[in-house]
């Protein structure tokens, strides 16, 4: 048995030994610890250093708000967890753990060098330190304040772990099962509304867990906590989430819940998640959160050894661990009282110094406590504290109306410190409600509530066991009955008593002697804020807690201050001279700790991450070898290399081959949309630059799409394939936007217009056949369409059948400049179709080829991409795309905008323009920027800058489209393209940089 | 995740299934091409801003796909009042924080 172990007591269990690894030392703890529990337990108080001076730390709570109890957690393949809290973590046989912050050793750590430095290290101690010489701050200080800032490691192997998400809907969601909790539970269950209980802890009952003195309804609350659960679990209407922590409150009463499902296991079921993010929309909301005991502000309160009186009781009442055996308690409010009595009735030597004048104290406590021979030193203020890794000694001091007494020293081996009661309001400030400040129990409160909901026992401030237990059941049945609107349920009254009722206790730092005043007090024990930072921020003018908070970064690390925050505003509030209340408070923001990424992920990671959208022709891409791209969310194979090629000799012969003989490529991402309706060309004339209503059935034409504002939006070949039908394509990946943008002119604009709007992207697989070749291939495998050049001239489009029986639309266009068909089949039959054009062409050499080619291709013919070449500030003019523009139409979308004086000051206006580089092996980079003088002073003026460069097979030369000031009246000008290592030369050219004439095109 | 009601679907529904489109209540003009550039550019560019209801434009996407109008308090992010397209702003509603 452990050195601090009490027999008897706690709710962990003798019968089942658990070994702790800690900093590679073995302790023995037990079931149902945590690893502050098992670690105190063996008297080991040291268990951390702090994050700016490297001071020694000890474990001041016993919840979630612990801010200096941090270990690494190594629980094996790869699951490295920085930054746990050592009260949270659930102990399993052989848990492995490591302090943090040190170097070489807990015990000694170089990094305390720090703290006898500490005079240096004053609030904005960066901002005014490493001014100057500026540039010493890249190459010298920001690398070494990098190497030394931080707390913990992250891991650096993928987490193996999967994480859950589930969505969930009740009539009544309470967070927080203690007492309050657990009685709002039980009557609002009574009402028959579905409820959903939760707590961060695998025990029920908050801070009377494990409790044995305080008593509800006849029972010890230990007992009544037991049969309320037993209750609640036997109820279909209740769902129990322990291990739960509510960690968000968002609008309409929609709240973030992470479980924890298998951190408490020592080899976990790795086809089961480790944690599951809840997202609970409620019909009403109970917030049962408690309040966190705060700390007291006295020069050395950081020591190991030092702790929270609550964290104490609940190492008794719960893990059956006494915290020390010499144990002076430095109190400013009751409810330690009852804690001294209990510590001392398993053996330990109690004294209490009390901060408040003997009449302050509760007679009954006080009483009792002298009857117990527990010594209490009422009026007395602690001066500061002694012990390297753990404390030996107290000192205190009488004090009355600033007159102080001399110092004494108490010989100890533990203190606790009862500062008072913070009602965690997190949650009601994240649902936007106000907190109220309470200038009796100098506590802030909830105001009135924003959503439905309602806080009850501790964490609305009440501070007696009797009246949370009324409040909390009243709560309960009043949301149950609200949220179902019934009349089911009974009021329940019960009758509660305990040893010691908690009080409002202090803020801020205590009055000391002037001997002791330039002493360290901590405020903020995780980013080492003292007393003095706070102060000297507010002389130095920063005011508002918001910017004290910043400078002094107090209630900025990863326990957001929730023991801190608190003394922090109160200090600074006392500095100005204000009231609490006219300082302000912090706002309080999601999480209420901190959530695991992978929770927040949940199941959208690696192939789940993002849709991956496949063609009808993958498989057979796959086959052939093709190296894919993503675009968008489809996958499209980006070239097809053969034997040891690479991309550039890949896309080389696929390029050749093409216009040699004839290419096949999928077009089948392309976005399309069919419009079909009485009105459809009248919808088509308001919608593109273009006229549609002559033009004739079984023709295409290329179409352009502005925004109102008169920028190109969006590109395609349009077929008319009936008077009141067209098929129309779009970019890949712009279908949507496209869609979008129809149906708002339809819906909001044009309603008066007849006619539908249907994406059909996905209905058809669409295969592109090109090159001299082209006709000879497509020729074999339709069944009813003469596509023969006099019968099917370019942009000729024919619905009919291929492949003996498969309806098809062929549309005779190109994208690369050669003879070129689109076949499109229903999506069933794309591979189908592949196979025979493949087998149709293999007599030609039919080469499939991928996205690169076809940039290289179209490149060469200067035929744009929409968000490549355009960037949403390119006019159709700009883009050399005027002869589109219907100049007869009375209006389009984006017509009014092409005479703004803006668009039409055409010196000043970015065109669209081919580049020739000197050297014709150069191929420029894609986002290079353009100069038209390479010898003006830096910054130049940037007149442009490169869209699309490729090196052309055919050509045997790099091209380049980009967009230039003016360019369409520089033709034959030489711009530069400053690179890092050289300036490249280009000459200003034609976009079409191969067959200009289209003889090939239309051959 | 807010909740809006859909005045075409009648139901309330998770924001995901919904896109913002801009400001309500601005008719494109029947005769672009008669307005002058300041005009124009007025319909095209300039927008209220207002601290409190905002009657804004909204489309169910991801579900029956059509655009409605919404009165939202900017301060509150709340939705006051979804409403057909095409029909008048309503009168009646007052901000969420109107003393």
């Amino acid at each position: 048995m452990s050195d601090f172990r009490i027999p008897g007591r706690g709710m962990v269990d003798p019968g089942q030994p658990c070994t702790l690894v800690f900093d590679g030392k073995r302790y023995d703890g037990l079931a149902g610890d945590s690893v502050a529990s098992a670690l105190l337990a063996n008297g080991v108080h040291l268990v951390g250093r702090s994050y700016k001076y490297h001071r020694p730390r000890g474990i001041l709570s016993a919840g979630s708000e612990e801010p200096n109890a941090l270990i690494a957690q190594d629980r094996g393949d790869g699951r490295f967890d920085p930054n746990s809290r050592a009260t949270m973590q659930e102990l399993y046989d052989g848990l492995e753990c490591q302090s943090q912050n040190r170097f070489p050793s807990l015990a000694h750590d170089i990094g305390a060098i720090n703290d006898l430095a500490a005079p240096l290290f004053s609030a904005g101690f960066y901002y005014k330190t490493f001014m100057w010489p500026k540039s010493a701050w890249r190459k010298l200080y920001e690398p070494v304040i990098r190497r030394m800032a931080g707390l913990g490691k992250a891991p650096d192997a993928p987490d193996p772990d999967h994480y859950s998400t589930r969505y969930h809907h009740c009539d009544v969601l309470i967070a927080g099962g203690g007492v309050a909790g657990l009685a709002s539970a039980l009557a609002a269950a009574d009402s028959g509304a579905d409820v959903v209980l939760c707590d961060e802890h695998a025990v029920w009952g908050g801070s009377l867990c494990g409790n044995q003195t305080d008593i509800i309804d006849g029972l010890s609350a230990q007992d009544w906590i037991a049969g309320t659960i037993a209750d609640l679990q036997s109820r279909a209407n209740v769902l129990l989430l322990p291990r739960t922590t509510c960690y968000a409150y968002y609008a309409q009463n929609y709240l973030g819940l992470c479980e924890r499902l298998s951190d408490h296991v020592r080899h976990p079921d790795t086809t089961t998640p480790r944690q599951r993010l809840w997202q609970i929309r409620a019909r009403r909301v109970i917030l049962a959160t408690g309040a966190l005991e705060r700390p007291l502000v006295f020069p050395g309160n950081d020591r190991p050894g030092v702790m929270l009186a609550s964290a104490a009781r609940i190492c008794l009442d719960r893990y059956g661990v006494l915290v020390g055996r010499k144990i002076v308690i430095f109190a400013a409010e009751d409810s330690a009282y009852g804690t001294a009595l209990e510590l001392a009735s398993v053996g330990a030597k109690v004294t209490i110094v009390d901060l408040r004048p003997e009449t302050a104290i509760a007679p009954d406590p006080l009483h009792a406590c002298r009857k117990a021979d527990i010594p209490v030193l009422a009026g007395h203020v602690m001066t500061g504290t002694k012990g390297r890794l753990r404390i030996t000694q107290a000192s205190i001091c009488a004090h009355q109306d600033g007159v102080f007494g001399p110092e004494r020293h108490l010989a100890c081996d533990a203190m606790l410190m009862a500062g008072g009661w913070t009602p965690t309001l997190h949650l009601y400030s994240q649902s936007r409600g106000k907190v109220v400040w309470d200038p009796e129990r100098k506590i802030f409160i909830p105001g009135p509530p924003v959503q439905d909901e309602q806080s009850v026992g501790a964490a609305r401030g009440t501070l007696g066991l009797q009246d949370t237990l009324a409040e909390s059941f009243a709560a309960g049945l009043a949301s149950g009955r609200a949220a179902i609107g019934g009349r089911k349920g009974r009021k329940r009254v019960i009758i509660a008593t305990e040893t010691a009722e908690r009080g409002t206790g202090f803020l801020g730092a205590v009055p000391l002697p002037h001997a002791k005043i330039h002493a360290r007090a901590f405020v903020d024990f995780q980013h080492d804020v003292t007393s003095k930072d706070i102060k000297l921020a507010v002389r130095e003018g920063f005011h508002s807690i918001e910017h004290v908070k910043r400078y002094t970064t107090t209630g900025m690390a990863t326990d957001q201050g929730k023991t801190s925050n608190m003394h922090g505003l109160a200090i600074a509030a006392h500095q100005l001279g204000k009231d609490i209340p006219a300082v302000g408070l912090t706002t309080f923001r999601q999480p209420y700790t901190p959530v695991t990424f992978g929770a927040l992920v949940g199941y959208h990671q690696d192939a789940l991450f993002d849709p991956r959208r496949k063609t009808p022709t993958h498989d057979r891409a796959v086959a052939l070898g093709a190296v894919f791209e993503p675009v968008g969310l489809w996958l499209r194979a980006l070239y097809f290399p053969k034997g040891t090629e690479t991309r550039h000799q890949a896309v080389h012969r696929e390029c050749l081959a093409t216009r040699q003989s004839v290419g096949l490529f999928d077009a089948s991402t392309l976005g399309k949309i069919e419009i079909v309706g009485p009105d459809a060309a009248t919808f088509m004339e308001l919608l593109y630059t273009n006229p549609w209503q002559k033009l004739p059935v079984g023709r295409c034409r290329y179409g352009v799409m502005l925004r109102e504002d008169g920028f190109v939006f969006d590109d395609g070949v349009v077929a008319r394939l009936a008077p009141n039908r067209f098929h129309v394509t779009t970019t890949t990946g712009g279908a949507p936007r496209v869609l979008a943008h129809m149906e708002d002119y339809l819906q909001t604009e044009f309603p008066h217009l007849k006619l539908r709007l249907t994406s059909t992207t996905e209905q058809w697989a669409t295969l592109a056949i090109n090159g001299p070749r082209a006709r000879d291939v497509v020729a074999k495998i339709v069944d009813d369409i003469d596509v023969s050049a006099h019968a099917l001239p370019h942009m000729a489009a024919r619905c009919g059948h291929v492949l003996g029986g498969i309806p098809a639309r062929l549309f005779r266009i190109s994208f690369t400049g050669e003879t070129g068909f689109e076949i499109n089949v229903p999506a069933a039959y794309g591979a189908a179709l592949w196979d025979a054009l493949m087998l149709a062409g293999a007599e030609f050499g039919i080469t499939p080829y991928g996205t690169e080619t076809m940039h290289v291709l179209r490149a060469e013919k200067g035929y744009i991409i929409t968000g490549q070449d355009t960037d949403g500030t390119v006019t159709p003019i700009d883009a050399g795309l005027g002869w589109a523009i219907g100049k007869a139409k009375r209006d389009f979308v984006g017509k009014r905008s092409l005479a703004r004086p803006d668009i039409i000051a055409t010196e000043r206006r970015k065109h669209l323009v081919g580049l020739k580089t000197l050297d014709p092996m150069i191929v420029l980079q894609e986002g290079a920027q353009i100069v038209l003088d390479p010898n003006q002073p830096i910054p130049m003026t940037m007149s442009g800058h490169v869209t699309s460069a490729y090196h052309s097979p055919v050509l045997g030369r790099s091209i380049a489209l980009a967009l230039v000031e003016n360019g369409h009246n520089r033709m034959g000008e030489t711009v530069f393209i400053p690179m890092p290592d050289t300036v490249i030369r280009a000459e200003i050219c034609s976009t079409v940089f191969y067959d200009p004439t289209g003889e090939r095109l239309n051959g | 995740m807010l909740l809006i009601h859909c005045p075409v679907c009648g139901e309330d529904r998770p924001e995901t299934e919904f896109t913002y489109a801009g400001e309500a209540h601005i008719a494109r003009p029947s005769n672009p091409d008669t307005l002058s550039d300041a005009d124009w550019a007025q319909f095209l560019f300039y927008r209220t801003n207002p601290r409190g209801i905002h009657a804004e434009r909204w489309r169910h996407t991801h579900g029956c796909g059509r655009f409605f109008n919404a009165l939202r308090d900017s301060v509150s992010d709340k939705f006051i009042q979804t409403y057909p397209a095409g029909t008048p702003r309503p009168a009646t509603a007052k901000p969420e924080n109107a003393q």
